[in-house]
């Protein structure tokens, strides 16, 4: 029953991630006064882009076809770790936070290799700035988890939920320091305004789609797909982590249903609050995307510094 | 309009240093051609012979014939003495050939003529004294053949690598149809230049573009994000304008002007049209000359609002982008209801206007320069209290005062490096003639002050406008064409929204078009963007490249 209440749980990610795609489209277009195209318009593209043929550079290697094969199947093991609608399920218990971002390190090592793979100048490019931007981001999302990991005393996402469930309401300086550490993480690494812009058509200002852009057919799709998966897994992280109330706690129907109302309803706020901030940032200069990362890390560390200080009594 | 500018929220440009409000009175403190006098006994210490033609040669320039063997040393004397160099063109008449050189100072045009010999065709070139002439001389040579003895840069430049050595489109005995080979062999042979070292890259960039903008090449050395160099490759949409003007009638030319390049339909076509008139010596209705400047303003309106909207876009500011799209959109559509085209083609044609202006378009246009300046208003608020929008457009791709005079760049890209030029003041031409022109100048030269000159730029024509409206007596739209006589010529000069337009048009026989060559600002402002770039990081070259927004149409001719 666990088992089986897993996998759907890892299948509904895969198939909520392009709707809070267009959710977040949706949002911003309103907010720039423009008619937003459909919810379901990520699908269209998925199902558009999944029937092409895709075309494959001549000096492109076995990297480069494999890679987006690695980097769904990747996105996806790391998004079954971590707890949608409830919690305690048997995956989550078989790997930690750590072994998540493992997942991510993975799928962005193939990501770069395939960026450089088929030679081109943007793919090496995007490969080199992705690179030092996770090198950057990477340490603070492992600190900001970290302060949580010390409060809850593991790095199983799902006791730590368990944990602050059990907590209750309680305002702690940690969590919030570590809240705003990972949110900018967050944006980093999902490649969002100010650091990257999903949505350019520049190719020299472009980090993600720099790797991506001799991607057609079905491998762009699977690549498209991820990202979506992996914008939406850093929302349920946040989202569930620092306001885990609604989570199932029991397997029943009513616990679970609640559990998928709950955390549909706080990823809508969370993507209102991203398509605000795309809305009102500019992209910021590539070369201060160190800062922002390094305000991170120092929010992050805050947060551990914080609970030391603070929090531990004795 | 003080008062109307104390209804703004904040000063956009407060912290700037604001324009230089003397400028207007500086001008007018010469008399014409004052300047000319000590050039002239200058030239004539370095053995420069010249001979000056009659006044009413080639207006409102003055035009002057020297020796083919002198054309450098003038060059260098007109450096030191500070002319600008405004444009090089050249025509096939038969045994010989004419190149001219346009030199501007102070407001007054000079037009220097040499000839040579068509089977053996070379001159020195005066790309060592002004950059300018560099890409036009190498035109010039694709073109025409003629050869420019110590040129720093004799590689191909128009010249496609398909066409046969020894053919010169520009001559007379080159086909208007030309000789297409069944497939051309793509053109790769293009001598870049290359750069060796560890960690030194190269970036190809285009010609095909990701986004639906106009192609062309550029060749980026970078270490790391830094860029060395930037070489830019050209011509790839060289339509032949200039061949295929050949024996049109003055209609024709007009059209075709009007297309040299899209967003810039109202300034080419009229610049081909003073120029023509200029050649047949007829003088438009006062009417046709307001509706003209009244075209030439909307034009300038909205393309600077697509710019402005273009550069917040490039930094990832996607809100200002869809408000100031919005904007030209509504723009443009008033512009189909008031003249039955959204761009304004084809409304000028040789002798006047194609659309009169009644008393309901005069409201309506009223009506909507109230709304802009109402909206302009709000969004600019908006975009000036934004940090994140101020990091990137300040400091970013400076362009400074030396190096733009040095390059002599014209139009936004001038005026926003403290090139204080602007035809409509400096020589001016009816209607501004009758009107102040107040002309916004930044010294900073960054991204940010091609911004905020764009938006002065507007707030000024918005003016303009008004004046004009007020100017508009009734009278006739058109007035008689007279067919000039075989060899008339003709100059046209235009402050079109880019900036200075130059057009040259000779007549041959029965009222047909033999020559006709429009210089587009881009032609001067593109080389200005290889030194914006430097020592800029790559991804911020498409804001850079934004702010300029050079004409590839217009270019590549």
């Amino acid at each position: 029953m666990a088992w089986l209440i897993a996998l759907l749980q890892t299948l509904l990610f895969i198939a909520l991630a392009p709707l809070l795609a267009g959710w977040l489209k949706c949002c911003k277009c309103r907010l720039q006064n423009r008619r937003a195209p459909s919810l379901l318009q990520p699908y269209r593209d998925l199902r558009k882009l999944s029937h092409k043929q895709p075309v494959v550079a001549r000096q492109a290697s076995w990297i480069f076809t494999i890679t987006p094969y690695i980097v769904f199947s990747a996105t996806v093991l790391a998004a079954s770790v971590v707890p949608l609608i409830a919690v305690d399920l048997p995956t989550a218990a078989i790997a930690d936070v750590i072994v998540m971002v493992g997942f991510f390190a993975l799928a962005r090592f193939f990501q770069a290799l395939a960026g450089m793979d088929i030679g081109t100048a943007f793919g090496g490019m995007g490969s080199s700035r992705e690179m030092t931007i996770a090198s950057l981001a990477e340490p603070a999302m492992l600190m900001a988890i970290f302060t949580l990991a010390m409060s809850a005393s593991t790095t199983n996402l799902s006791v730590a939920i368990d944990h602050v469930l059990a907590g209750g309401f309680v305002l702690r300086p940690s969590y919030v320091f570590a809240l705003l550490g990972l949110m900018l993480v967050a944006i980093a690494e999902t490649g969002r305004i100010p650091v990257d812009n999903p949505a350019t058509h520049l190719e020299l200002t472009m980090i993600h789609e720099a790797m991506i852009l001799e991607y057609s057919g079905r491998h762009l799709a699977l690549i498209e797909w991820a990202s979506q998966i992996k914008l939406m897994l850093y929302g349920v992280l946040i989202a569930n982590i620092f306001f885990p109330w609604g989570i199932a706690e029991t397997y029943s129907l009513e616990a679970l249903g609640s559990g998928l109302l709950a955390i549909t309803g706080k990823l809508a706020l969370l993507a209102v609050l991203l398509a605000l901030s795309e809305t009102l940032l500019a992209k910021m200069r590539l070369f201060r995307v160190q800062e922002f990362l390094g305000f991170a890390y120092l929010l992050s560390l805050l947060g551990m510094l914080s609970h030391i200080i603070l929090e531990v009594i004795d | 309009m003080s008062e109307e500018s104390g209804k703004q929220p904040t000063q956009p440009t407060a912290k700037r240093k604001t324009a230089d409000a003397s400028a207007f009175e500086w001008y007018k403190q010469f008399t014409p051609f004052e300047w000319c006098k000590p050039f002239l006994s200058d030239l004539a210490e370095r053995g420069v012979e010249t001979a000056k033609e009659d006044d009413k040669a080639l207006p409102p320039a003055r035009l002057m014939t020297i020796e083919p063997d002198h054309w450098g040393t003038y060059a260098e004397v007109a450096c030191r003495h500070q002319l600008r160099w405004v444009a090089a063109w050249g025509e096939d008449a038969n045994e010989r050939l004419l190149i001219s050189t346009c030199f501007e100072k102070q407001g007054d045009y000079l037009v220097v003529r040499t000839s040579a010999d068509a089977a053996h065709p070379h001159l020195p070139s005066q790309a060592p004294f002004y950059p300018a002439a560099d890409r036009v001389e190498r035109h010039i040579h694709d073109m025409l053949g003629v050869r420019f003895e110590g040129h720093p840069d004799n590689r191909r430049w128009t010249r496609h690598q398909a066409w046969p050595k020894e053919r010169f489109p520009l001559r007379k005995d080159f086909l208007v149809e030309g000789s297409p080979a069944v497939v051309t062999p793509a053109d790769k042979e293009y001598p870049f230049l290359t750069a060796k070292g560890t960690g030194v890259y190269e970036i190809p960039v285009g010609p095909v573009h990701a986004g639906i903008i106009e192609p062309g090449h550029f060749r980026f050395l970078a270490v790391g994000e830094t860029v060395l160099n930037l070489e830019e490759r050209l011509g790839y949409v060289h339509k032949g304008i200039e061949k295929i003007a050949e024996g049109r009638t003055p209609e024709a030319l007009a059209r075709l002007a009007g297309r040299v390049s899209g967003d810039t339909t109202v300034g080419h076509s009229w610049a081909a049209c003073q120029a023509m008139e200029h050649a047949a010596g007829i003088e438009i209705p006062p009417r046709a000359a307001v509706i003209r400047a009244i075209l030439a303003e909307r034009e300038r309106i909205a393309n600077h609002m697509g710019d402005m909207g273009a550069i917040c876009n490039d930094v990832g500011f996607t809100f200002a982008q869809i408000q100031f799209t919005r904007l030209r959109e509504l723009w443009l559509r008033d512009n189909m209801a008031l003249f039955g085209h959204r761009l304004l083609m084809d409304q000028i044609i040789p002798g006047g206007v194609k659309t009169d202006l009644p008393e309901a378009s005069v409201e309506w246009i009223e009506r909507s320069i109230h709304w802009l300046k109402k909206e302009m208003g709000e969004l600019v608020t908006v975009i000036d209290v934004n940090s994140s929008l101020e990091d990137r457009l300040f400091t970013t791709g400076v362009l400074t005062p030396e190096t733009a005079g040095a390059l002599g760049v014209v139009g936004y890209l001038g005026r926003s490096s403290g090139q204080s030029f602007d035809l409509r003041r400096d020589a001016a031409y009816p209607p501004y003639d009758a009107l102040d022109v107040k002309v916004p100048v930044e010294p900073q030269g960054d991204v940010a002050s091609r911004f905020w000159v764009r938006y002065k730029e507007i707030r000024v024509a918005c003016r303009l406008i008004t004046a004009l409206l007020d100017k508009l007596a009734p009278g006739d739209l058109t007035c008689e064409w007279t067919t000039p006589t075989a060899g008339a010529e003709g100059l046209g000069l235009i402050e079109g929204w880019r900036g200075e337009i130059l057009c040259y048009v000779r007549f041959g026989d029965d009222n047909r078009i033999s020559r006709y060559y429009p210089r587009d600002p881009s032609i001067l402002n593109w080389p200005a963007l290889e030194k914006i770039i430097l020592e800029n990081i790559v991804p911020d070259f498409p804001v850079c490249n934004k702010s300029l927004n050079g004409s590839y149409s217009g270019h590549d001719l």
